[in-house]
Formats: structure tokens, C-alpha cells, sequence
């Protein structure tokens, strides 16, 4: 057998040449990958323009009171005397009362869902959990404010009068002995606020606790399990570890997230303007009530005033975010979170 | 030992065999020891547990409602969970060691804890119904406003027709907006990409810390103060859109980033242009995460209240043009009538609440129906993923 090559016509050969291969995008995909470019930009001017539109409100404020905005406590633009030393005290308070109270309730949360809580049932409380963190927090502020603020205020008292000589939980205007405590001085405190608000959060840093705690390995939990580790040893030696980056991810989102909380806050807590020690003592402020209850009578000058600590609420958002965020990048574990 | 390499292998294997005993088994025969069954607890376990949570009951009604002067409801609660942690490692360390205690209280403690977030989550759904469910019950509080209708007078007269109708209108648009905007830029960082993309990505992460009453003051004073407009729901919209669009934009970008690159190359191998390939193959393996993340987007923003309220204003009647004056929505009735302090109000406040709350779970629920991988008969359907 022999191979017969087909004829080819050479005489008549059309003139076959090669394809050129580039980079570059012709045609529709030239203008796709321009309006794709379009599109980002724009977003990027919207955004961007938003942080540069802030930051440079805040300067007037800045050159006028100098450093002093940052350590006067007093908000009173009658007298000239404006600062943030106060409303941001109170800020970290608020979100220190909800993540004092959010992160061991989260924590367990992510851990019973993902080790404790039979896998039928498993998807139907990661929804719940969703749906908590859908709920608006004007709820929130709502339920605390109106059906859990006297309970509040009683273990408010029992503070008083236990650990009272702790500065954090002393009353000063209050007195704890009395047969009926005063409620009125020991609610509407930035301990009942943090308590909104750490229900507001919790889901948040829940979710993206349960996220990575879910993919801790298989093989190495049941390489601990089979060397006879009980639940919670596999739990302490594998999963907590595994999800370390993802714990302290998760619990800085929802930080970030608690500091700029406005209407929970402001339906709580009653507006004061001096830096108070005490998170269970009546009265309080932070950066976004603030700005909720003072923009309405603003002037010129007392409105690049509120702008100017937005941007510093801005300015520790988004510090906090980053670091959460190169946190959970670095860790193992972070690999597949967003 | 030393090994003699000099001898051929199969000498020595030959050298090690010998006989094999099979030992006999007897089928029928009950096991030495009975067997113990992997997860699930044995009588005595169960006993133990809930006993201890039985005393613990005892225990805590002795002492905080006999013993010690902390009556009332939460103290019970709290004395419940002490006592019971207390009991489960007193008994488990009567039977079992150190480690056996220490696993059954971590157990305890976790459960006891995510009951908590549980009971916190049906607590909030439940006291909002129960408060709300009254002005619900007349029709007229969907379909009337509050135009002159007083804060005190009873429930059959006004309604919230114009705070529902504004918290959807402004929604609308604010998706209308975003939408485009957010899986546009979502689309540019991950297919397009190169290292303008890497630094939008940079900014919009970094706005995505934007606190919203930020976003309020920043369309409130430019929108508002600097252009000269007034209050009106497009205001709230921008607002919102300024809110929601690193947020959507984030989210879509997360959720086109897994989409299998396989599928992309195979595509592109097939002779399809880049945005043929975008548009036939990425976007729609991507939609039910996409639909999920514009969902999740909607639902932070119909319950958000402080853009809206620096920039919307509130009416009292209902409006269906947001270019012009103000407009109410669900949140802000709802910020409203718990400020007025008057009783019918509050109670219509409520009512408002679960209007959203239940809003915001049909939305919930489509969004989870989305998210459900779809099912093909012609492909043996894999487990879903949870």
C-alpha cells in the first residue's frame, strides 16, 4: 500500500497568511475592555471622590482648631468651642460594650454551627444567622431601646453596687443602695447602646467566623479525632487555630462596622458632651449621633465642622478594615474568604 | 541487624515463609464487649446531661428566688446557666477525667450561648409582631397616608401607602444606579484587570468603610447645600447609592472571581471574543451569586435610616415624583414615630417595623431561593454545597 498524497494546485495557490497574533483587542472587545474601563473608572471618581471630597471638607476645620479638635470635649459652635474628644470616647465605648458582648456569642455561634449542630440542620441556621444580620437596625434599636433598656439598667445597678469601685462600672450621679434605683440614671448608656448594637454586629463577625471554621481541613480534624481527642480538644488543637486569622478577621469587620452604627445609638443613648469613664452611667454620644442629630441646624462653618469627624470615623473605619483585611489574607486560613 | 545484600531477594522471602493461621471466626457468636455507638450518647451520657440541667432548674429557682434577693425573670436565666455549667462538670468529673469535663462544659458553654443568639433572633421577630400586629389589621394602614391624620387618632385613618411607596421608589432607583455601576466595575476588575483595575479595587474596598450617616452628609452637603436642591427622595436614593455601591460591587466581585477559569478558556478556545465570553459564559454561571449579592445589597439599604434622613426629608402624604420635595419611607416612619414619644404613634411605628422586617425577609427568602444551585436532569445532581 502506498499513501497518495492529494493533488495540490500549486500553480493556483491563494495567498495564505498567517494570522496576526497580538495582545491588543479589536473591534467589540476593544470596546468592551474600554467600557469595562469606562465603568471602573467612573466608580473610582464616585468613591474616590466621595474619601477626597471629605478629607478636603475637613481641612478648614483642622487649620481653625488645630490639634484642640481632637482633645476638646465640648460641641458648642455659640461659644466657638468645638471638638471630637468626647464623641469619640464615646464611639470606642459603644463599640467596645459590642464587641465585649458580640464576639464570645458570635465565636460560639460559628463553632456550634460548624462542629456541635447535627448537618441536617446545619444550612438552615446559617440562614438565620444571615437573616439576622438583614435586619434593619432601626429593629434593633427598637427592641432594646423599649423592652430590654429596664433589665439593662438593672444589671446596670448590680454593677453599681458589686464592682462599683471598677471606674467603668461606677455611677457617679446614681445611688445603687436606694430601695428603688433611680432608672433614669443608669439607662440610656452607652452600655445599653453597645447592647443594639452588638446585636446588630454579631451576625456580621459570625458569618465570616463560620466561613473559614468550615474549611478547616477534614483530614486534620479527624487525624485529631482518631488520636482520641475529645469535641472541644479537636476544636482547640485544629479548628481555632486553622481559623485564627479568620476569629480576629471577622471580629474587626464587625468593629468597623459598630463604630459607625447611627440610629440604634441615637433612639438610646441621651446626647452628653464630656468624656464619661463609666459605660453604664445615663448619657453619651458617638461620631454618627452626632452627626444625625446636629447636621439639621448646621452652619457653613459647624457643618465642615461635622464632616471633618465623619472623616476621622472614615479615616478609623477604614484603618480597621485594612488591618482585618490583611489579617485574614496572612492567616492560612483566609485563602478563600473575601 | 545487618542485612546481606549478597543474598537474592526471593532467597530471603523464601527463608521467612512459613504458615499462615486463619483464625476462625464464628458468625453467629455475641461480641466479647458490646459494641459502643459512634455519635450518638449513651443512656448514662443522657443521663447525666440533662440531670444536671434538671438540678440546675432546681437549684437557681432555690436560690434566686428563696435565697437571695435577685428576683425576677433574667436573673433566673442567668443563675439557670451557671448552675447548669457547674452541675454537667461536677458530674461528668464524678465518672470521667479531666479532659471528659473539660469537653463536656466547652459543649455546654457553646450550645448554651448560640441558644442565646437564637432566642435573641425569635425574641426581636416576636416582640415586633406582637407589638405591630395591631394596626396591621386594618386595611387602611396599607392603603392611606398620613396626610391629615393626626399622631393620636385611632388606627382605622392614614396609614403608611407613603412610606412603603417611598422606601420602594428610592430603592428602585438606588438600584437602578447601582446596579450597572457596581457589576460593571465588578466585571472590569476581574476580566479586564491590569493595574488601574488593581487600584479601583484598592478604593472600593477602602469605601467600603464608609459609614453611612457619612454617606448622608456627603449628598446632603453637596447635593443638597452646595446645588441648591432640595430634599427629595432622589437625594435619599444617591444617598443610598453612594452607600450600596462598594458594597454591590465588592460582592459581585467576589462572586465572578470563582467563576472557573476552565469555562473562560474553554470559551476563548472556542473562537469567542472577550466580551462574547463575558456576556454568554461568565455572567450567567455567575447570576444566582450575583442575584444574591444585589439582594443582600437591597436589604442593607430598604432598612438603612440615616442616609435617608439627612436627605429625604419626611411628608406626610404620599408622592410618587422623588425629584421634587420630600418623601417618607419605612425607616424613617419608623425613626419618626419612636421619637414622637406619643403612644398610637409608637404603636404605628411598630406596625411600620414589621412591615419592613417582613420586607426584608421576602427578600431574604428570594435571595436564598437564587443562591440554590440550579438542578439539571440531564447531570446527576451533586449534593449542594453548603
Amino acid at each position: 500500500m502506498s499513501t497518495i498524497l492529494p493533488d495540490l494546485d500549486r500553480a493556483g495557490e491563494v495567498d495564505v497568511t498567517a494570522r496576526p497574533i497580538s495582545r491588543r483587542s479589536t473591534g467589540a472587545d476593544a470596546v468592551f475592555a474600554h467600557g469595562a474601563r469606562a465603568v471602573g473608572a467612573s466608580v473610582l471618581v464616585i468613591t474616590g471622590g466621595v474619601g477626597l471630597f471629605l478629607g478636603l471638607q475637613a481641612v478648614p476645620t483642622f487649620q481653625r482648631y488645630g490639634l484642640a479638635f481632637l482633645t476638646e470635649q465640648q460641641w458648642s459652635p455659640d461659644t466657638d468651642v468645638i471638638g471630637i474628644a468626647a464623641v469619640l470616647v464615646g464611639t470606642l465605648q459603644v463599640a467596645f460594650v459590642a464587641m465585649v458582648i458580640a464576639f464570645p456569642l458570635a465565636l460560639a455561634t460559628a463553632l456550634f454551627i460548624s462542629e456541635y449542630a447535627p448537618a441536617r440542620i446545619r444550612a438552615t441556621l446559617v440562614s438565620l444567622v444571615d437573616l439576622m444580620a438583614a435586619v434593619p437596625s432601626v429593629i434593633y434599636g427598637l427592641f432594646v431601646a423599649l423592652l430590654l433598656m429596664p433589665y439593662a439598667a438593672d444589671l446596670s445597678i448590680w454593677f453599681d453596687r458589686t464592682v462599683g469601685w471598677i471606674p467603668l462600672f461606677a455611677v457617679p450621679g446614681g445611688n445603687a443602695d436606694a430601695p428603688l434605683p433611680a432608672l433614669s440614671q443608669y439607662g440610656f448608656s452607652s452600655f445599653v447602646a453597645g447592647i443594639a448594637v452588638s446585636m446588630m454586629v454579631m451576625p456580621m463577625a459570625c458569618a465570616v467566623m463560620r466561613q473559614v471554621f468550615s474549611q478547616t481541613p477534614p483530614g486534620e480534624k479527624e487525624a485529631a479525632l482518631a488520636l482520641g481527642a475529645s469535641t472541644w480538644g479537636m476544636i482547640r488543637t485544629v479548628v481555632l487555630p486553622f481559623g485564627r486569622g479568620g476569629i480576629i478577621g471577622g471580629t474587626m469587620l464587625a468593629l468597623g462596622r459598630a463604630l459607625g452604627e447611627t440610629i440604634a445609638v441615637a433612639l438610646i443613648l441621651s446626647p452628653a458632651f464630656e468624656i464619661k469613664w463609666s459605660v453604664t452611667e445615663k448619657g453619651g454620644n458617638t461620631i454618627s449621633s452626632l452627626i444625625a442629630n446636629r447636621f439639621g441646624e448646621a452652619s457653613d462653618s459647624q457643618l465642615s465642622a461635622l464632616l471633618a469627624a465623619g472623616f476621622v470615623l472614615f479615616l478609623i473605619t477604614l484603618l480597621i478594615n485594612t488591618l482585618a483585611a490583611i489579617v485574614v489574607n496572612r492567616s492560612r486560613s483566609g485563602a478563600e474568604t473575601d | 541487624m545487618t542485612i546481606d545484600f549478597s543474598q537474592a531477594p526471593d532467597t530471603q522471602v523464601a527463608a521467612a515463609s512459613g504458615r499462615t493461621f486463619l483464625p476462625s471466626y464464628d458468625d453467629d457468636a455475641p461480641p466479647i464487649a458490646p459494641r459502643s455507638s459512634l455519635g450518638r450518647m449513651t443512656p448514662d451520657e443522657l443521663f447525666v446531661r440533662a440531670g444536671s440541667w434538671l438540678a440546675a432548674l432546681g437549684l437557681a429557682w432555690i436560690t434566686t428566688q428563696r435565697l437571695l434577693p435577685l428576683p425576677g425573670v433574667p436573673w433566673f436565666l442567668i443563675a439557670f446557666f451557671v448552675f447548669g455549667i457547674l452541675a454537667t462538670a461536677v458530674t461528668t468529673a464524678a465518672t470521667g477525667t479531666w479532659i471528659d469535663v473539660k469537653d463536656r462544659v466547652a459543649g455546654a458553654v457553646i450550645t448554651g450561648l448560640a441558644l442565646v443568639v437564637g432566642i435573641a433572633l425569635v425574641a426581636v421577630v416576636t416582640y415586633v409582631a406582637v407589638k405591630g400586629f395591631r394596626p396591621l389589621l386594618n386595611l387602611n394602614f396599607f392603603l392611606d397616608d398620613m396626610s391629615g391624620v393626626g399622631p393620636k387618632d385611632p388606627f382605622d385613618e392614614g396609614g403608611i401607602r407613603h412610606a412603603i411607596l417611598g422606601s420602594l421608589i428610592e430603592i428602585g432607583i438606588a438600584v437602578a444606579i447601582t446596579l450597572p455601576l457596581g457589576v460593571g466595575t465588578a466585571v472590569f476588575m476581574t476580566e479586564v484587570g491590569g493595574r488601574f483595575a488593581r487600584i479601583v479595587r484598592t478604593i472600593v474596598e477602602a469605601m467600603t468603610a464608609l459609614p453611612s450617616i457619612v454617606a448622608g452628609l456627603f449628598i446632603y452637603t453637596v447635593w443638597i447645600l452646595a446645588l441648591g436642591n432640595d430634599r427629595s427622595g432622589f437625594a435619599a436614593s444617591l444617598a443610598l447609592s453612594v452607600m450600596m455601591l462598594p458594597i454591590i460591587a465588592r460582592a459581585s466581585d467576589v462572586v465572578l472571581r470563582v467563576v472557573p477559569g476552565g469555562l473562560r478558556e474553554a470559551s476563548l478556545a472556542l473562537g469567542a471574543s472577550r466580551w462574547r465570553t463575558v456576556w454568554h459564559v461568565v455572567l450567567p454561571t455567575a447570576r444566582p451569586g450575583l442575584a444574591t449579592a444585589l439582594i443582600l445589597g437591597i436589604a442593607r439599604g430598604v432598612g438603612e435610616t440615616s442616609p435617608v434622613l439627612l436627605t429625604s426629608g419626611a411628608a406626610e402624604f404620599t408622592k410618587a415624583n422623588p425629584f421634587e420635595g420630600a418623601m417618607n419611607s419605612l425607616p424613617l416612619f419608623i425613626f419618626g414615630g419612636v421619637r414622637s414619644g406619643n403612644d398610637v404613634a409608637i404603636q404605628r411605628a411598630y406596625g411600620a417595623a414589621l412591615v419592613l422586617l417582613i420586607l426584608v425577609l421576602v427578600l431574604f427568602v428570594i435571595a436564598r431561593l437564587l443562591a440554590r444551585p440550579r438542578r439539571t436532569t440531564t447531570r446527576p445532581s451533586r449534593k449542594a454545597r453548603s
